[in-house]
């Protein structure tokens, strides 16, 4: 947001630069006021107006009604649906203290850091690493079959993969040659693991597919005459130049993994609650136990793990801006 | 002080939050009901809400409600010169899902006029000002019906809550223990069996291990099953073992007692030793696969409501779908559910059963509150029930309906002369379904391989949590 300080003198700025580097001569020196724009103060807050109500009605009242929801008895159902009394932070402390919320919140982790900053992460540089240089017939198959795993709506894989895993019929019994083995039963969280990687790797390899090709072929092709052999090149050339996107591309899928509710389809969170990460925790503890402001103080502990984990990468993000710069 | 446009916002956004806030739960102070609200209306649109589906769940229910209910209600009102427009919305859930939308939709202040409810629920339901009763509602009209007279106390106390009630109740059930003949035969076990104890199920179900690809018993536990586990499982055994549930006298729920320890260990010893399925207590699908297992004669001794004989396994293919079984009559046998032991269940009863129902309820925010009445008293005429009963066979709340139907079922005449005598009712407290989901927690502690005593222990750990420790009997 670069519109928040004075306006004191309002020129239209010549086109097509915003940026603060001059380039040549074509524009003047650059501001002191810091409009770069040069929209003025009034044209620029009427222009950020409507992206900021958005925001306003969709992320922060929603964030603090859920803080106050968090601060009562509320349910869906009975009399606490009536007439909420205020807990102050009972339901906080409660969370906290309940062995079932910590028990999630580690599965939640196992799930993340299995799924996708492992799996998704890895799987996809190395999809995109090894299919850059196959045929085009090759890599068209390979980015129509990731992708189609991607696009294809939840309800729809989640049945798929209902029949895939099937104790009784289920195609992998089939494949296997196995007999009433109840994968999702008895493996719950390997299962939602790889149902995730399958279904979340395409972006990670487009991601890098784009990235790997910004690596110089002149660096490769220097490293290649200095003897280095696949891994080294690997190593030494292209990793540092594709951090940034690594930072990137983990920070994106951590934070979708940790809010990914299609595990429910596959496992409901069972058996026993061996599956069940924060969103299906939410899920059963606010809708179906009918405990809304319970819920709603284990959604905004989830909302702050996630600030907590951007804020993170966006830190790493900066220190490699620095040390490049 | 300048305040950025980002900050302003914010503050802004936090103050009007913060405004808002006040709203909730203020609501209920607002909406009394005018029961004469368009009364004398010369168009009406209802909708009525219930957990059925053509071709699916509850497939016959469905059916009555489009071809008979709709078109008979629309030509009666026709007749009064009023142009009435019904329909129905249907669904094909587990019950727990249906409940859920159905609160989210009350909640909000929508949902359908009449709408279909387990009496169970309605404890929940009234605490909550979801649903209002009928006195408030409807006024005179519901207090003068004429159909009344032939629903029974016992059966309108299930819709009934602090001494008002809240709807019409549809029916009744009853839980027995059915078992498959044909593999019964194969196990050298009798076709007229009816077990005295816990032990003569445990030692059918020994017999029944040696006949191959056979799940000997289905009890069912879990959570996935819901109410299912409490009703035709915890519940029952618990009654055979001589309290109920909660103790109305003292207001206690049964907490870590020996009872709850020795339906847990009863649990044990069947899912522990190979005599039940432990793996289909945990599947989310679990009860729908009991029921195809048991159809397809892969379960020898299954607990269930009347509902699993009517609904479930029916011999019509177009009312059970793929769960029908065409030789039930001939196939599947009953028994009542034992005590304990001889004498051991509650007032002494050497058998024992848990029963419900569900019934018709209006929504309290109705634009039609006297025609919505009216469909639901149409709903439950002595013409309309007959013609349910003859889709479908079941108890009906009228008495005048059974004693001309039932006697053409074997099993729902046993239901109504055996079981309902000697049956329990679950509390219509707002907190059961909280006790309910504890119950089905601690069966799956042992289906998963806790030890009764533990779960007990961790059961009578969340009933205190959701009743208060006041309210939790048991050492």
């Amino acid at each position: 947001m670069a519109t928040t300080s004075q306006a004191a003198d309002v020129r239209p700025a010549p086109a097509g630069t915003p940026g603060p580097a001059p380039s040549g001569q074509r524009a003047p020196t650059p501001r002191h006021d810091g409009d770069v724009v040069g929209l003025g103060r009034a044209r620029a807050v009427a222009f950020v107006a409507p992206a900021m109500v958005l925001v306003a009605v969709f992320l922060v009242f929603p964030a603090a009604w859920t803080l106050y929801l968090g601060l009562l008895d509320y349910s869906l159902t009975g009399s606490g649906a009536k007439a909420p009394t205020f807990v102050g932070l009972g339901n906080y402390t409660a969370a906290l203290s309940d062995p079932a919320f910590a028990k999630s919140l580690y599965l939640t982790l196992l799930f993340v850091g299995g799924s996708a900053v492992l799996g998704q992460n890895v799987l996809g540089f190395f999809l995109a690493w090894y299919f850059r240089t196959a045929s085009r017939v090759a890599r068209t198959t390979l980015n129509v079959l990731v992708l189609l795993a991607w696009i294809l709506p939840g309800s729809v894989v989640a049945f798929l993969w209902q029949a895939l895993l099937d104790r009784r019929n289920g195609t992998l019994n089939a494949l296997l040659g196995t007999t009433d083995m109840a994968w999702a039963i008895d493996h719950p969280m390997a299962v939602i693991i790889i149902f995730n990687i399958w279904r979340g790797t395409a972006f990670s390899m487009l991601l890098y597919t784009a990235a790997l090709g910004t690596v110089p072929r002149s660096h490769l092709e220097v490293a290649r005459m200095a003897g280095a052999g696949s891994w080294q090149q690997l190593r030494d050339v292209v990793l540092p130049t594709v951090k940034r996107h690594i930072l990137t591309n983990t920070l994106l899928i951590t934070l979708w993994t940790f809010n990914d509710f299609s595990p429910y389809l596959l496992t409901g969170g069972g058996p026993n609650n061996e599956s069940e990460i924060l969103p299906v925790y939410i899920y059963k503890e606010a809708i179906i136990g009918g405990h809304l402001g319970y819920g709603s103080a284990i959604s905004l502990l989830l909302l702050i793990a996630n600030l907590v984990i951007a804020v993170l990468y966006i830190r790493l993000l900066r220190t490699r801006d620095s040390e490049a710069a | 002080m300048r305040l950025s446009p980002r900050a302003t916002l914010l503050v802004s956004g936090l103050a009007a939050s913060a405004l808002l806030s006040g709203c909730v739960g203020a609501k209920s102070a607002e909406d009394s009901s005018d029961p004469s609200a368009n009364a004398d209306a010369k168009d009406v649109t209802l909708v009525i809400n219930a957990n059925d589906i053509v071709g699916g769940k509850n497939s016959a229910e469905a059916t009555w409600i489009t071809e008979k209910v709709i078109p008979g209600f629309v030509a009666a009102q026709k007749a009064k010169g009023v142009t009435a427009k019904v329909t129905f919305n249907g669904a094909g859930v587990e019950d727990e899902q249906y409940k859920t939308k159905l609160e989210l939709n009350l909640k909000t202040g929508s949902g359908s006029d009449v709408f279909a409810a387990d009496g169970i629920w309605l404890g929940e339901l009234a605490s909550a000002g979801y649903v209002k009763p009928l006195d408030d509602v409807v006024g005179a009209a519901a207090k003068g019906w004429d159909g009344w007279s032939q629903i029974s106390k016992a059966v309108q106390q299930n819709l009934t809550f602090k001494d008002q009630l809240y709807g019409i109740p549809n029916g009744t059930d009853g839980r027995v223990l059915y078992f498959n003949k044909k593999l019964f035969a194969q196990a050298g076990l009798p076709a007229d069996w009816q077990p005295t104890s816990w032990a003569d199920i445990l030692a059918a179900g020994q017999a029944l291990k040696k006949v191959k690809g056979v799940t000997p018993i289905q009890i069912n536990a879990g959570v996935p099953m819901g109410e299912a586990t409490t009703a035709q499982g915890f519940l029952p055994l618990l009654a055979g073992t001589g309290k109920p549930l909660y103790d109305d006298s003292s207001a206690k729920w049964q907490g870590e007692t020996q009872g709850v320890k020795d339906v847990l260990g009863f649990y044990q010893q069947i899912y522990g030793s190979g005599l039940g399925d432990p793996r289909m207590q945990q599947d989310k699908a679990g009860r729908d696969q009991s029921f195809a297992e048991f159809s397809k004669g892969k379960i020898g001794i299954l607990a269930e409501g009347d509902y699993f004989w009517r609904s479930v396994i029916c011999p019509s293919k177009d009312d059970c779908a793929t769960t029908s079984m065409a030789d039930r009559d001939d196939v599947v046998g009953w028994a009542k559910i034992p005590a304990k032991q001889p004498g051991a269940g509650v007032n002494g009863q050497d058998f024992v059963s848990v029963s419900g129902g569900s019934g018709w309820m209006l929504n309290p925010k109705t634009k039609y509150p006297q025609q919505a009445w009216e469909l639901m008293a149409f709903m439950a005429s002595k013409e309309m029930q007959t013609e349910l009963s003859k889709a479908q066979i079941r108890v009906s709340a009228r008495g005048d309906v059974n004693s001309e139907t039932l006697k053409n079922d074997p099993l729902l005449s046993f239901i109504s002369s055996e079981i309902l005598p000697l049956t329990t009712y679950r509390p219509s407290d707002e907190k059961y379904n909280e006790v309910s989901l504890a119950i089905q927690q601690a069966t799956a502690d042992v289906v998963g391989g806790a030890s009764p005593d533990k779960a007990a222990q961790t059961f009578k750990a969340s009933l205190e949590k959701a009743v208060g420790g006041d309210h939790v009997a048991g050492s």
